[in-house]
C-alpha cells in the first residue's frame, strides 16, 4: 500500500517515517533471536561475525555433554508431568465454569488464572516456605506440583475461549437421544474442545520447559531444568553450548507457534467462526 | 380448565413442575461445580495457602515468645522507662540457661541481629556464660558477664518479643524501624535501602512500559492497516519472540551487547566508537531486554482493539475537512485507548516482578523488588524480611490486577 498520491509532502514524509520506525522495531524484536542462531555454528568460542568457520562441537557438547542431557531428560520428564496433569485439571474446571450461569463465574476465574498474574519469585519463595513444611523441597514432585500451579491457567485461558459460543444444545440432543454423559463427553464435546485443548497443553508444556524462578528456589542441583543450566551458565563464564541450546529452543518455539496457529485455524473452521 | 392447568403443572409422580426443574438446575450446577472443584483445591492448597502463610510471616514472629517465655512474660508488666528490675534478670538467665542448652541460643541471637545488627554474637557468647551462673543477683551478674543486657534498647526489643506479631518488618521495608524506646524512627541511612528500591522498581517499570508504548503503538498501527497477507508475515516477528524461552532472549542480548559482543565488534569495525561500550550489566541492558521482553505484552492489545476501529471515521473526519493529524488525533487515538490502558497496564504489573532478567543482564544498582525478595530468602535467611518486601509487592500487584479486570475483563486475556 503505498503513499497515496493525493498526500501532501508532510503526510509522505509521516508515512515513510512510519515505515522507518516500524522497520526498526520488527528488527529490534526479531534480531536477538536471529543473530544467535549462526553463532551456535561458529568454530571458535567468541560471539562476533564474521565467523572463521562452521563447526557442529557446540551441539555435541549439548547432546553429549553430561551436564546438558541430564538437564534436558529433567525438563521433558517434568514438562510432560506437568502437561498431563494441567491438561486435565485446566480442562474439567474451564467444561465446569463454562456451564451456563454458573455462581461467582468471574471471581472464580480471576482466582484460578491468578497463578500467571502474581510475581514468580514471590510464588517462588511462598512455595519455597511451605514446601520446606512439607518435605516437597528438592524433590520431582514438588517441581512438578509448583509449575503445575503456573501453567494451569493457560489451559483454563484456552479451553475457556474455545467453549465461548459452545452450542450446548448439542450435549442436549445427544442425550436427548440417549447417549450417557461419558459417550457424550467423548463423542461431542471432546473432538469439539480438543483443539482449545491441545493448545492450553502445548502452552502448559512451554511455561514448564521455559520456567526458571520456581526450578531456582524449590529444586536442587539434582532436579536442575533447561533454563536452570542456562541460568547458571550465564551467570558464569557464558559457554557456546548455550548458544546451541538457545537455538534448538528457539526451533521448538516455531514448531510450537505453528501448531497453536493450525489448531486455532482448524477449531475456528470447526466450529464455524469466520475470520474477516 | 383450572383443573387441567393443575394437572399441567405437576409431574406423573405428582410433584411440582416448578419444584422438578428447580432440583435439576441445582444437580446441573453441583455437577458444574464438581467440575472446577480439583482445580479449585488445587490452587487453595498449593498456591493460596502458601502465599497466605507468607503474608502473615510479614507480620508474625514468635521467635523470642517461643524460645524466651521467662522474660517476655516477666517484662509484660514492664514500663520500658528504666531498665527492669531483678526479677526480669532472673527470668533472662533461666531462659539463657535454657536456650543454651537446647542450643536454641543461634535463634535467638539472629533475631536480635536482625533489628541491632552486631549484637548476635555477643548474646550467643553471653548465653555461654550465663549457663554457668548457679546464683542470683543476675541483674549485676548478666550486665558483667555483657553490657549489652544493661542497654535499654536490648530490653525494650525483648518486650516487643512478648507479642507474636510484629510491624518490625513492613517497617524496615518502607526505612522505618523501632528506636531505643520502641519508639518509630527512620532508618539511619546505612538500613535506609528500601525505599531507593521501590522507587527503582517503579522507575524502571515506567519507563520500560513508555518504551514499550512508543515502540509498539506505531507498529499495531501498522499491522492494524496493512492488508492481511502483508500484516499475518509482520504479526510473525511480533509473535516469535513472544513464543520464545525467556533464558534465550535474554542469552541473545548478553551475546549482542557484550565488551566483545556482537554489537560492540560491529560499532568498533565501521569505526562508530574507538573503545567498546558497556552497554550490558547496567540500567541500559536492563531497559533494553526487559522492553524487548515486554513489547508484545503491550501491542497485541492495542493491535486487537485497533482491529475493531472502523477507517470510515478518519475519512467522514477528512471529508469534513479535519487534517490528517486532527482526524487521527481527535477520532481514531481516542478508540485506540482500551487497548493502550490493557496493554500499558499488563507491562506495568509484570514489570513490578521482574527478577530473572536484572539479576542476568542488570548491575548490582538495577536490582529490583523481587531481586531483594529472592536475596533475602536465598542468602540472608531472614524469612521476615522477605515476606515482608513479598507482601508489599503482592498487595501492589493485586490492587492492579484487581483494576486490570474491572477496565478490561478476565476474559479477555487472550494467548497469542
Amino acid at each position: 500500500m503505498p503513499a497515496s498520491t493525493y498526500a501532501s509532502p508532510m503526510e509522505k514524509g509521516w508515512y515513510y517515517l512510519h515505515r522507518l520506525i516500524c522497520t526498526a522495531v520488527l528488527l529490534f524484536l526479531i534480531a536477538p533471536i536471529l543473530v544467535i542462531i549462526p553463532l551456535s555454528f561458529n568454530s571458535v568460542p567468541f560471539f562476533s561475525y564474521p565467523m572463521p568457520g562452521l563447526s557442529l562441537r557446540w551441539y555435541q557438547e549439548f547432546f553429549l555433554g553430561n551436564q546438558w542431557q541430564v538437564a534436558l531428560y529433567n525438563s521433558i520428564f517434568v514438562a510432560v508431568s506437568v502437561t498431563l496433569l494441567s491438561t486435565t485439571l485446566g480442562t474439567l474446571a474451564a467444561l465446569g465454569l463454562s456451564r451456563p450461569n454458573f455462581p461467582w463465574r468471574a471471581a472464580l476465574l480471576s482466582l484460578l488464572i491468578s497463578p500467571i498474574m502474581v510475581p514468580v519469585v514471590i510464588t517462588a519463595v511462598a512455595m519455597y516456605f511451605f514446601y520446606a513444611d512439607v518435605g516437597l523441597l528438592n524433590t520431582y514432585l514438588g517441581l512438578i506440583l509448583a509449575h503445575t500451579t503456573i501453567a494451569t491457567p493457560f489451559v483454563v485461558i484456552t479451553v475457556t475461549a474455545t467453549l465461548t459460543g459452545f452450542d450446548h444444545s448439542l450435549t442436549r440432543a445427544a442425550a436427548g437421544l440417549g447417549a450417557p454423559p461419558v459417550t457424550v463427553f467423548f463423542n461431542v464435546t471432546l473432538p469439539l474442545i480438543l483443539p482449545g485443548m491441545i493448545s492450553g497443553a502445548l502452552f502448559a508444556f512451554g511455561s514448564s520447559f521455559d520456567e526458571v524462578v520456581l526450578a531456582l528456589f524449590i529444586a536442587s542441583v539434582d532436579q536442575r531444568t533447561l533454563p536452570r543450566t542456562m541460568f547458571s551458565g550465564i551467570r558464569e563464564e557464558i559457554n557456546p553450548t548455550i548458544t546451541a541450546a538457545a537455538t534448538i529452543l528457539i526451533l521448538f518455539s516455531i514448531a510450537m507457534l505453528t501448531t497453536v496457529e493450525l489448531l486455532r485455524r482448524r477449531s475456528e473452521r470447526l466450529r464455524g467462526i469466520r475470520n474477516s | 380448565m383450572v383443573t387441567m392447568a393443575v394437572q399441567i403443572a405437576r409431574g406423573p409422580d405428582g410433584m411440582p413442575l416448578r419444584t422438578k426443574l428447580a432440583r435439576v438446575e441445582r444437580r446441573r450446577k453441583l455437577r458444574a461445580f464438581t467440575l472446577v472443584l480439583p482445580l479449585l483445591l488445587f490452587i487453595l492448597i498449593g498456591f493460596v495457602l502458601p502465599i497466605g502463610r507468607m503474608m502473615f510471616n510479614a507480620v508474625h514472629d514468635d521467635t523470642l515468645l517461643t524460645l524466651m517465655p521467662r522474660t517476655t512474660a516477666a517484662l509484660s508488666a514492664w514500663d520500658g522507662a528504666d531498665l527492669p528490675d531483678e526479677s526480669a534478670y532472673a527470668a533472662l538467665a533461666e531462659d539463657l540457661k535454657q536456650a543454651w542448652a537446647q542450643r536454641a541460643t543461634g535463634a535467638i541471637a539472629k533475631r536480635i541481629n536482625y533489628e541491632l545488627p552486631g549484637l548476635g554474637s555477643q548474646v550467643t557468647s553471653s548465653a555461654r556464660k550465663a549457663s554457668t551462673l548457679s546464683a542470683g543477683p543476675y541483674k549485676p551478674a548478666l550486665i558483667e558477664i555483657n553490657p549489652l543486657w544493661g542497654r535499654q534498647d536490648v530490653w525494650s526489643l525483648l518486650k516487643r518479643g512478648s507479642s507474636a506479631y510484629t510491624a518490625y518488618y513492613l517497617l524496615r521495608s518502607v526505612d522505618y524501624q523501632y528506636g531505643p524506646n520502641s519508639e518509630i524512627v527512620a532508618s539511619p541511612p546505612e538500613n535506609a535501602i528500601f525505599w531507593d528500591m521501590f522507587l527503582r522498581t517503579l522507575g524502571i517499570s515506567i519507563g520500560v512500559t513508555a518504551a514499550t508504548l512508543l515502540l509498539g503503538f506505531p507498529v499495531a498501527y501498522l499491522l492494524a492497516t496493512l492488508p492481511a497477507k502483508y500484516s499475518n508475515l509482520l504479526m510473525i516477528m511480533v509473535v516469535l519472540p513472544f513464543w520464545t524461552s525467556l533464558l534465550v532472549r535474554t542469552v541473545a542480548w548478553v551475546v549482542l551487547l557484550q565488551q566483545h559482543g556482537v554489537l560492540n565488534e560491529m560499532l568498533l569495525g565501521l569505526h562508530i566508537i574507538s573503545q567498546p561500550a558497556q552497554l550490558i550489566f547496567n540500567r541500559i541492558g536492563t531497559v533494553i531486554a526487559m522492553t524487548h521482553i515486554q513489547l508484545p505484552f503491550t501491542l497485541l492489545p492495542i493491535y486487537s482493539v485497533m482491529k475493531t476501529i472502523s477507517r470510515t471515521h478518519v475519512r467522514a473526519a477528512r471529508s469534513l475537512g479535519a487534517g490528517p493529524f486532527y482526524a487521527f488525533w481527535k477520532v481514531y487515538f481516542p478508540q485506540t485507548l482500551p487497548g493502550i490502558a490493557a496493554g500499558s497496564l499488563l507491562t506495568f504489573i509484570l514489570c513490578l516482578g521482574y527478577y530473572i532478567t536484572p539479576a542476568m543482564v542488570g548491575g548490582p544498582n538495577d536490582q529490583m523488588v523481587g531481586s531483594f525478595i529472592a536475596h533475602y530468602t536465598n542468602e540472608e535467611l531472614n524469612w521476615g524480611m522477605a515476606s515482608a518486601l513479598g507482601a508489599i509487592l503482592l498487595t501492589a500487584t493485586l490492587v492492579l490486577y484487581y483494576v486490570f479486570n474491572k477496565l478490561v475483563g478476565v476474559d479477555r486475556i487472550k494467548m497469542g
